[in-house]
């Protein structure tokens, strides 16, 4: 049809409309005062306008150089690799489980997924209840054990597996589901003649499962990556950052930028973050796309 | 084919812990929300309270506690920014899902990629300038609006890859045959496509609520008065540097939670669909 094409815009038009004015146009403001000395003491506001230098890359130069960000670009990526990892290795564990025929299977499933039906804010700060070093359940039932337990938040080192422990809590029944839903899927007749052919499970397993699972694994393990990096919530109600801002992911350790008013280098900060995640989905995609093609 | 018994044990005791661990936490914010102020911080495992109490409940409405009983002007803000949030961005995104869905046009590319990289801004890249424009020069600061806009940012983009996918397993034959009947295209969107995508719209639009109900970080920046507070941000009043209020927190978690968890079970299928399908494929 010949009207096809200005039909298709007159659609777009409300959406293209209000995403240039709260996403497009916002987005480079942002980009725009990551090369200015923007902050709190220099922003425009109703009484005067704003006062803020043009200063180039000098924004970059001092956060990418630096070795605080390089530091916490680590932790950042070892929080996301470690999570996922849990989150997609436990969560196949547990579809598997549920993928056979037994009584109470969907009960289990429904108890299973409550973590991700709880608001992420109520999960944190929940699980910093029972973090707590003196009264936390969690150190009371070490002590039953006769163990002593750390302060979990504080502590050099556990204030890093903590919020690592919710946030997979947290995760697992996403990936979960989605392999669940994967499973039953796949073909029935597949298993069927695997075992005419006399396979091992573990042969059923690696040589039907897993291939057959790709497809949703590959989409989920790379929103998972996606969510994680950028998650807020967990670290800022948990840890707090704490000790002494060393658990703080990009994310948070941003938006500590913003509320100390360094509007600029929060900004910078942002766009950092946006920059590493779309190499790293742009190699991703490019990745498995080709092997695709290989097979 | 039959399973030997001792997997069978095995199936039920590793589920058993796993929902052990699933449940403790939740089973725990409960407890604790039934706990005067001593038991919440006793150094014994009680799961259920040996004085039960609503005084935590009953703290939340009450104008002379600690938080100065403003439940109701909670809830009302959430309900009002969540249920405005979902009518703007599904409104906005099923006309440019249909779109995606079903017609080529120029610009349609990177038009998706636009939507889907969307999906990975840190929060801050959009709240240095949105706090800028809608706080200090549009002076919204403590006004829901502030935080329908803030929150449509997110919301639109999601709706849209959602709806498209949605719209993807739709048979096209029925708006061929509308057309050729001599309905307009947006006759055809109207009468044909939105009846028929009932179950899309109304997943799209409970995940657009929820993710307006649950949202932190936007409502701690742009809400700084208690009475314009939504539920997520009342609950900062109860545990911070000064205070340690578990058995307040717990109640208030309680109460947000409830209609999620309803939500989780009515649409998790359609949910996790609509997630790995919409989300990622460019």
């Amino acid at each position: 049809m010949r009207d096809r094409m200005w039909v298709a815009y007159a659609f777009m038009l409300p959406v293209f409309v209000v995403m240039a004015v709260i996403v497009l146009y916002p987005l480079a403001l942002s980009i725009w005062s990551s090369f200015t000395d923007l902050s709190r003491a220099n922003q425009a506001t109703v009484f005067r306008p704003g006062s803020e230098q043009f200063i180039g890359l000098d924004n970059y130069a001092t956060i990418l150089t630096s070795e605080e960000f390089r530091g916490r670009l680590g932790w950042t990526t070892i929080w996301t690799a470690v999570n996922v990892f849990f989150h997609f290795t436990i969560g196949m564990g547990l579809a598997l489980l549920l993928n056979q025929k037994f009584r109470g299977r969907t009960a289990y499933r429904l108890v299973l997924m409550l973590p991700w039906a709880v608001p992420a804010f109520v999960s944190a700060v929940a699980w910093r209840y029972i973090f707590n070093g003196e009264y936390g359940a969690l150190n009371l039932m070490l002590a039953s054990f006769g163990i002593d337990g750390p302060n979990w938040l504080s502590d050099q080192f556990w204030a890093y597996v903590a919020p690592i422990v919710v946030n997979v809590w947290l995760g697992v029944p996403f990936m979960m589901v989605a392999l669940l839903g994967g499973m039953q899927s796949i073909p029935q007749e597949l298993y069927e003649a695997a075992r005419v052919d006399g396979a091992t499970r573990r042969q059923t397993f690696w040589n039907v499962t897993v291939p057959q699972l790709r497809s949703v694994s590959v989409a989920i393990i790379l929103l998972g990556i996606i969510w994680t990096f950028n998650l807020f919530v967990v670290i800022f109600l948990t840890t707090g950052g704490g000790p002494g801002g060393r658990t703080d992911i990009l994310v948070t350790e941003s938006f500590n930028l913003f509320q100390a008013g360094q509007l600029a280098q929060a900004a910078t900060y942002s766009v950092v973050i946006l920059s590493i995640l779309l190499i790293f989905v742009a190699v991703y995609q490019r990745a498995f796309r080709t092997e695709d093609v290989a097979r | 084919m039959k399973q030997p018994l001792w997997e069978r044990i095995a199936t039920h005791a590793v589920l058993l812990v796993a929902s052990a661990i699933a449940l403790f936490p939740l089973i725990w914010v409960v407890s604790a929300s039934f706990k005067n102020q001593f038991d919440v911080l006793s150094t014994e495992i009680e799961i259920i309270p040996s004085e039960p109490t609503l005084e935590n409940y009953e703290a939340l409405f009450n104008p002379a506690s600690a938080t100065g009983g403003y439940f109701w002007n909670w809830f009302g803000n959430s309900v009002f920014i969540a249920v405005m949030t979902t009518i703007l961005s599904v409104f906005l995104a099923a006309t440019a899902g249909y779109a995606l869905s079903r017609y080529r046009f120029r610009g349609k590319r990177p038009t998706t990629s636009f939507f889907l990289v969307s999906q990975m801004f840190p929060a801050v890249i959009l709240l240095v300038p949105l706090f800028q424009l809608l706080g200090i020069q549009l002076r919204l600061l403590n006004t829901p609006w502030a935080l329908i806009l803030a929150y449509a940012t997110t919301a639109v983009p999601f709706c849209v890859l959602m709806l498209r996918s949605y719209f993807d397993t739709l048979p096209i034959e029925l708006e061929e045959a509308a057309r050729i009947d001599g309905l307009g295209p947006l006759g055809t969107f109207w009468k044909i496509v939105v009846p028929l995508s009932t179950p899309g719209i109304a997943v799209t639009a409970f995940y657009a609520f929820i993710t307006a109900w649950n949202e932190f970080l936007f409502a701690l920046v742009f809400l700084t008065q208690p009475e314009s507070f939504t539920l997520p941000i009342g609950v900062r009043l109860f545990v911070n540097q000064f205070t340690q209020n578990w058995g307040g927190t717990m109640a208030l978690s309680v109460i947000v939670t409830i209609p999620v968890m309803l939500f989780f079970y009515v649409a998790q299928r359609y949910l996790i669909s609509g997630l790995s399908t919409g989300g990622v494929k460019g």
